[in-house]
């Protein structure tokens, strides 16, 4: 997996975006379509309240009480719904648990469905044509590239979110971490072990990610 | 339609690059797009289907150059035309035409929490049970519509097994036409890697596909 951080292809033209959208904004509040105050409230938040930080609480909750994790598994809107957690782009949720023998991964082939109430807004890389195309064909070749080597006899298990189900993978709690508060452990887990492309490490050294 | 968005098993499109610490939004026209698609689609003229199939009719050479957030604001401008929100010469020009209706109330900050709280659930009332069970055989039909569809290619034809009967949900390819919600049964169905992808690849993996009833015949 290349770093992308320096090779912003997918955003190489600002300015004339900027301009259009401007000039779009501009018309539709002029036309009373529009409340900008509306915009700045959505955009806050998703860049502020809404994220990975959701979905950890979720599985964290599960690694803790299993009552909790039955229900999840079951019925993964209402248990979600239980944490205060749902509504757009999470209407209806699955859970997807990984265990010793199963590895579930989650893509959208045909466009760039999320969780967004558990998630936050996909990164580019998931909406990308790379992983779109090759999350169900080349699987493991995808997971190699996210670092992820997989042990052959693991089953893989890819799921295609082609409908308003949106699918939270419930990642394997790390031995040794038996001890750890429910805050602890959601500490632990990251927006990329709630998709499916890495393991939840012992010590968060992944970061933001 | 068979466009460039039903990329699934696609090979030449590289590899996959993450960035590291990446922001929610690259620029604040992106951000602009995402509320205003948000706010817009709030009207109700359109459906999630509708605006999806709007991006898939960009045609497929700009769909490949054009970012994320670039198509949506092409579908967006699209839409808006399409449904009388805006002028062909008003989306052209950016300047309001007088005489056009204005629609009302626009989305406000303080609706904003329920708005995105209550979401849009597309889940309908069962009319009848459903024609396939967990563990039955299923054959994803071999359709090839000219319209929105979310069935995708690299499935059609294929035989798998039903995983999870998920309840009755809103069929993607009426909506996005307006021609009815028509609801059905949909269907998790498991598909064996090798019979997605042949006999080389690795024997005990699989993919999980959301079908609807319409999709697919019993074996």
């Amino acid at each position: 997996m290349k770093d992308a951080d320096h090779e912003h292809d997918e955003h190489r033209m600002p300015s004339d975006p900027t301009l259009r959208v401007m000039a779009l904004e501009s018309l539709l509040i002029e036309k009373g379509l529009v409340d900008p105050q509306a915009l700045d409230a959505l955009i806050e938040a998703y860049e502020h309240r809404i994220g990975p930080h959701n979905g950890a609480k979720v599985v964290a909750r599960a690694w803790k009480d299993p009552g909790y994790k039955a229900r999840l598994l079951a019925d993964a809107s209402a248990a979600i719904a239980e944490l205060g957690f749902g509504g757009l782009q999470g209407e209806h949720m699955v859970a997807v648990e990984n265990t010793p023998t199963v590895h579930n991964l989650v893509v959208c082939t045909l466009c760039s469905c999320y969780p967004y109430p558990l998630l936050g807004l996909p990164p580019v890389w998931y909406k990308s044509a790379p992983y779109r195309s090759r999350a169900v064909i080349d699987p493991r070749g995808v997971l190699r590239e996210f670092g992820l080597e997989l042990p052959a006899e693991t089953e893989v298990r890819v799921w295609d979110s082609t409908a308003e189900l949106r699918y939270l993978v419930v990642p394997r709690q790390p031995a040794g971490t038996e001890e750890m508060t429910e805050e602890q452990l959601a500490s632990l887990i990251t927006r990329d072990t709630l998709i499916g492309v890495a393991l939840v490490q012992k010590s968060s050294a992944e970061g933001a990610r | 339609m068979n466009g460039v968005h039903d990329m699934g098993g696609m090979h030449g499109m590289g590899p996959v690059r993450a960035e590291r610490n990446e922001p929610v939004f690259h620029h604040r026209w992106e951000a602009r797009v995402f509320a205003l698609v948000r706010a817009m689609g709030k009207f109700g003229r359109w459906n999630i289907d509708a605006s999806r199939h709007q991006r898939e009719l960009i045609p497929a050479a700009e769909q490949l150059r054009m970012s994320y957030y670039e198509r949506w604001l092409e579908a967006l401008s699209q839409l808006l035309v399409r449904h009388a929100f805006l002028s062909p010469e008003e989306l052209a020009t950016g300047k309001s035409e007088s005489g056009t209706a204005k629609l009302t109330p626009a989305l406000s900050a303080d609706k904003v929490p329920a708005f995105i709280a209550s979401g849009a659930p597309v889940s309908r009332k069962a009319g009848r049970a459903p024609r396939f069970g967990p563990g039955q055989r299923v054959r994803a039909r071999n359709l090839n519509p000219t319209g929105h569809t979310r069935l995708p290619r690299y499935v059609r034809g294929k035989t798998g097994i039903v995983d999870r009967v998920h309840g009755v949900f809103v069929f993607p390819d009426t909506n996005a036409h307006f021609l009815g919600e028509s609801p059905q049964h949909l269907y998790s169905v498991r598909f064996e890697a090798q019979e997605l992808w042949g006999e080389a690849t690795t024997s005990q993996d699989s993919v999980n596909v959301d079908l609807w009833e319409d999709y697919l015949d019993a074996i």
